[in-house]
């Protein structure tokens, strides 16, 4: 497995897993609490951030464990980077759209703000996946 | 699992034939990794017409001897 490809499963494990201990917390004070109550901003940014430093501990902890023969991308890498970014980037377009309509509609910030935040995690869920599909079958 | 080519290649044949040359040695070569040339050599990969001239040049062959295409798949669109 390329260097490019471990660091594609480390993105998806710590974009997925971030997003669902995001979720897991937030719905925990959505029930009983008013919408416009709940403290979210700090739970999404801290998250995010952790997600962040979660891709770049866990690409240098698989590259301690099992270290791949070149740390370099080649042309296939970014190939398969600009195909899987290509292709997933309608979530963040759909995040967006909704995003704008919900703000038109005069939806709470914490709604406009969440599906923000859905619409990336699904473009780098989903982007993440298709690479790997690419990876092991072609492009 | 259906490959996303119909280019075929004798890339493995060739390697051994000059000396048993690795997929590392061919990798660095042409400036790829090595999990490029195992893609292209499993047809899973189809490098762009430089890569292949470049892979060609490395084993001092024309580029038909590399890679080949099955007759009668180039027809009009």
């Amino acid at each position: 497995m390329s260097y490019e490809e471990k660091g594609t499963w480390v993105y998806l494990v710590a974009s997925a897993g971030a997003y669902a201990i995001y979720l897991a917390i937030v719905l925990g004070r959505v029930l009983g609490t008013p919408v416009a109550e709940v403290p979210y901003v700090s739970l999404l940014l801290w998250t995010t951030g952790a997600s962040i430093v979660a891709s770049i501990a866990g690409r240098i902890l698989i590259q301690t464990a099992r270290p791949s023969d070149s740390r370099r991308s080649d042309v296939r890498d970014k190939e398969i980077s600009r195909f899987g970014e290509h292709a997933s980037r309608w979530f963040v377009v759909a995040g967006a759209g909704a995003a704008l309509f919900m703000a038109m509609a005069r939806w709470d910030y914490f709604w406009i703000a969440n599906v923000l935040y859905l619409g990336f995690v699904l473009w780098a869920v989903a982007g993440s996946v298709l690479k790997l599909v690419a990876y092991r079958r072609g492009l | 699992m259906s490959k996303p080519t119909k280019i075929t290649n004798s890339i493995r044949a060739l390697r051994f034939t000059q000396g048993e040359m690795t997929q590392a040695q061919l990798a660095q070569r042409i400036g790829v990794t090595r999990q490029t040339i195992i893609a292209i050599e499993q047809g899973r990969y189809s490098p762009s017409l430089e890569m292949a001239f470049q892979i060609a040049q490395v084993f001092r062959v024309a580029l038909d001897e590399v890679f080949q295409y099955p007759d009668g798949e180039a027809g009009p669109r």
